[in-house]
């Protein structure tokens, strides 16, 4: 318990801890967005969301690796990503989408273990880090230190967001994308290509990973097997806010992140992945015991 | 003269974030007869039974079945009570075969501990399953995945399943519908039948007017989650009220 | 005409018993040199038949059960140590090479600990059970998912069980290689737990057991309005399994020797994925299916280290995809739905005229 009254003495700790979090939340909400969107259309859990993420990751260093700033690594990984999600889509995830819900989340289940594989043999198991040479700002004497890349992070994830939300909103194909969401059945019947729109919905997840990526990789770092507590944040906001709710999305994501750093400080950070995952089977249970009191059930 | 009642609904409300599916419902189920329950689309029926049978909780209002309240009881706790209620969609265990989907309706399976969760039924769980099946004309189809059975004999393997469970109190949402009209006469026999022979007490939604006025000894009339009427068939064929809701009127 | 059945239903060959039984016996003097090889697939059956329990019988598909194994390895160990010697102590040295335990030592503590892992296990689905199996469907898929990880991170922050470096079991008594070799004797033991595995599964869905498992996965909102205890049902299915589990997780640690937490007891994208995946291959909610499936799994798995060394996970990632969106059903279950007579399902008319 000394860390809690760590924190209470040393007031920075929690601006710190706050500050972080809210810039940490800006990015699990980016990948978020995008679960929620497979989720809502194709009626599909990807496991393999993390997996994504780390790939762009890796796009974006070796960009740096290859002596172009990593910042590049937003647009080029979001395109690279797009590209794979599309491949994926064609070649496994149109044979499971309409099949039962568990062996849609096996099989990317599956693609999640195999990405995590070919990554490992293919770029090494280190942790690596897209340098992206912005500086560094204190407060409060020193005492909360703001990289200026988190700063940077925060606005390019807002603003992607924010794109993303017109996009889907204004466009044709977001409009048909939400129609397919709404009753796949019906659009079809209205002449909407809802495969169309399936491989459309996965690929524009993918990009949207791939650019989240980008950001983890110059914010934080990378290595082939951190994929899936990306995948578990991603899931808990979207249950948490649930599905198409973006100010939801925003506000779990900000309180996950925010509940993270706090944990580390209390618990200790080898403690921060066994915090996220229980922090998910506890608000599973949680909600499922709510439920139960209403005589209902979390389907 | 008339029979002690063996289900009541005091007052019961229910509404769905603002919309109100029931208001203020009152009813009462005599012991050992068929009651229907009509009303447009849409009225609060199912809701109703719903309610009863404890799927959603009450907002106000109470339930007594044979006397004791059972308002904040469990679905299953109420189907053990005697209680049990048949679905609109027509469910059944489609991975079994239709003499699995007979065993397991047994109500010995109620009786669940240490000692019985494990064993197997006794003999006369099995003859009592091909009478019921025979009683509803699937003993043939027996040994079929049930799954694979058309619509209608889906259902009547449910009413079959709800015979078999003994119950008290059977509340059938729908039992006609989706049955082929050549069928549904002897749907209505074996319904009687059931209520006459095995002594159960029916509680009746009911699309089919035609039916509906064959089936029952009194019949309540929802519409717009409230109550409308009740009465005797006949009476409720001449209720001004009762015609004027389903052509729509009020 | 014979009934030759591989569903709940029916009944088996008999010979097929005396065929799995008479390899069981045999393969240690026939194959010394791959008995571990055996020893695993014993266990693997164990594993696909014990997720099957929940997977394929009451469509509760479980990615966590991996927790019970890793769980009862722990408990084992730590047992077999704590009873002579100090725990922590053990861990900071490394165990084996300071503290060595007796011939009767050894034995006596991995009696106890094979007891107290299955126990413990046990204990922990009962537990668990009661919060997570209120959960449907792909939730209860992602909180169990959620748990397993969860369980290697928290058993690699414990410094008492060794934390991330691992802790190591008791070294096997030279002095009983006179009795029985090392690897015979947990060979025995793989071989008896997965023989009483399957003879308990086979017992449970003989009964009602089995049917009420069934009804649910059918449909636990009707199973509920049958008026049927569905909770007590879920939760010892999974206790059951779990009791096996941990048994299991006791006898893999002694025989690697080495515990580390999320490489050989916690391992999710390894055994845990693979229990899942034996389980379907071979057909899920079936009795055989999970045996057939762990052994031909268990097979592949073993070519791929032969023949794919260094690209192996990848390889099983890809058989993963390969079996999910081409097999579902499984090897027993497309024969199911291919030919439903095989088991059982056919029309039978009334009164008995000339069968054909």
């Amino acid at each position: 318990m000394d860390n809690i009254l760590l924190l209470i003495e040393a007031p920075f700790l929690s601006v710190q801890a706050i500050l972080d979090g809210i810039i940490i939340g800006a990015l699990f909400s980016l990948a978020a967005y995008g679960m929620a969107l497979v989720w809502g259309v194709m009626r599909i859990i990807n496991i393999a969301q993390g997996e994504f993420v780390i790939l762009g990751g890796y796009v974006a260093y070796f960009l740096y690796e290859a002596g172009i700033h990593p910042m590049f690594g937003i647009p080029v990984a979001g395109v690279v990503l797009f590209v794979v999600g599309y491949g994926l889509y064609k070649v496994v995830i149109y044979r499971v989408v309409d099949k039962d819900l568990f062996i849609s989340l096996l099989a990317t289940f599956g693609l999640s273990i195999l990405i995590q594989q070919l990554m490992n043999i293919m770029f090494g198991a280190d942790v690596q880090i897209a340098e992206a040479g912005f500086g560094t700002s204190f407060m409060f004497d020193y005492n909360v230190t703001i990289p200026h890349i988190r700063i940077v992070t925060f606005i390019v994830s807002a603003f992607l967001g924010a794109l993303l939300v017109i996009y889907i909103k204004r466009s044709r194909l977001g409009q048909a994308i939400r129609a397919t969401a709404q009753n796949a059945r019906a659009a079809r019947v209205m002449g909407i290509d809802t495969d169309h729109v399936y491989a459309m919905t996965f690929s524009l997840n993918a990009a949207i990973c791939g650019a989240t990526g980008a950001l983890v990789a110059m914010t934080f770092a990378i290595h082939p097997y951190i994929g899936l507590p990306y995948t578990i944040r991603s899931f808990m906001i979207v249950i948490m806010a649930g599905l198409g709710n973006l100010p939801g999305v925003i506000a779990a994501g900000t309180g996950i992140g925010v509940a993270e750093q706090f944990a580390d400080y209390i618990f200790g950070a080898e403690f921060r992945m066994a915090f996220i995952f229980l922090l998910l089977v506890a608000f599973l249970v949680w909600r499922g015991r709510m439920l139960a009191r209403k005589r209902e059930v979390l389907k | 003269m008339k029979n002690k009642a063996i289900l009541e609904v005091c007052n019961s409300s229910k509404s769905f974030g603002g919309v109100i599916a029931n208001h203020n419902i009152s009813l009462t189920v005599p012991e050992g007869e068929i009651v229907g329950l009509i009303g447009p689309n849409g009225s609060g029926k199912t809701t109703l039974f719903n309610t009863i049978v404890g799927t959603h909780p009450l907002d106000n209002g109470e339930v007594y079945f044979e006397g004791q309240e059972i308002s904040s009881l469990r679905v299953p706790e109420i189907a053990r009570l005697g209680m049990l209620r048949t679905f609109q969609q027509t469910r059944i265990y489609g991975g079994m075969t239709g003499v699995q989907n007979m065993r397991i309706s047994s109500p010995l399976i109620h009786d669940s501990n240490f000692s019985t969760m494990f064993s197997g039924l006794p003999p006369e769980v099995d003859e009592r399953s091909d009478e019921l099946l025979e009683f509803v004309g699937l003993y043939e189809k027996r040994n079929l995945m049930s799954g694979d059975l058309s619509f209608g004999q889906q259902k009547l393997l449910e009413f079959a399943m709800a015979l078999m469970n003994e119950p008290k109190l059977l509340l059938l949402d729908e039992p006609t519908a989706g049955i082929n009209p050549t069928l549904i006469n002897g749907l209505i026999d074996r319904l009687k039948l059931a209520n006459e022979k095995f002594g159960i007490t029916l509680f009746v939604i009911e699309h089919n007017m035609r039916v509906v006025m064959n089936l029952a000894d009194s019949i309540y009339c929802l519409a717009h989650g409230e109550m409308l009427a009740h009465g005797l068939p006949d009476e409720i064929q001449n209720d001004q009220k009762v015609i004027d809701a389903y052509l729509g009127a009020s | 005409m014979s009934t030759t059945s591989t569903g709940n239903t029916g009944s088996t060959n008999p010979l097929l018993y005396i065929v799995i039984l008479a390899f069981g016996i045999a393969a240690p003097f026939v194959m010394p040199a791959y008995i571990q090889q055996v020893s695993f697939l014993w266990i693997f059956i164990l594993f696909a038949l014990t997720w099957d329990l929940q997977g394929g019988q009451m469509g509760y598909n479980s990615f966590g059960n991996i927790v019970f194994f890793g769980t009862g390895m722990y408990v084992s160990a730590s047992t077999q140590v704590a009873l002579y010697f100090d725990l922590g102590a053990w861990n900071e040295s490394g165990g084996e090479n300071t503290f060595i335990h007796a011939t009767d030592e050894y034995f006596i503590g991995l009696a106890a600990g094979l007891v107290l892992s299955g126990i413990v296990a046990a204990a922990l689905a009962a537990f668990l059970g009661s919060g997570i199996l209120g959960l449907r469907g792909q939730y209860f898929a992602i909180c169990t998912l959620g748990l397993s990880v969860a369980a290697g991170e928290i058993a690699a922050g414990i410094d008492l069980i060794g934390a991330g470096s691992g802790m190591s079991t008791p070294v096997w008594p030279d002095a009983a290689d006179s009795v029985i070799e090392r690897g015979t004797f947990f060979y025995i033991l793989c071989f008896m737990l997965a023989v009483a595995t399957f003879i308990a599964c086979k017992y449970l869905y003989s009964g009602r057991f089995g049917m009420v498992l069934n009804a649910i996965r059918d449909d636990e909102d009707k199973a509920e309005a049958m008026g049927i205890h569905t909770t007590r049902y879920k939760a010892l299915s999974w206790t059951i399994s779990a009791f096996f589990l941990g048994i299991s997780g006791a006898i893999m640690g002694n025989i690697i020797g080495f515990i580390d937490p999320v490489d050989v007891a916690f391992t999710g994208a390894t055994f845990g994925v693979w229990m899942v995946l034996m389980a379907i291959l071979g057909g899920k909610g079936t009795l055989w299916g999970p045996v057939l499936g762990a052994a031909i799994f268990h097979i592949m798995q073993e070519l791929f280290w032969t023949y794919f060394l260094g690209w192996q996970r990848v390889a099983l990632g890809l058989l993963i995809i390969l079996i999910v969106v081409f097999l579902p059903q499984g090897i027993l279950g497309s024969l199911r739905e291919h030919f439903p007579e095989w088991f059982g399902h056919r029309l039978e008319p009334v009164a008995v005229e000339d069968e054909k």
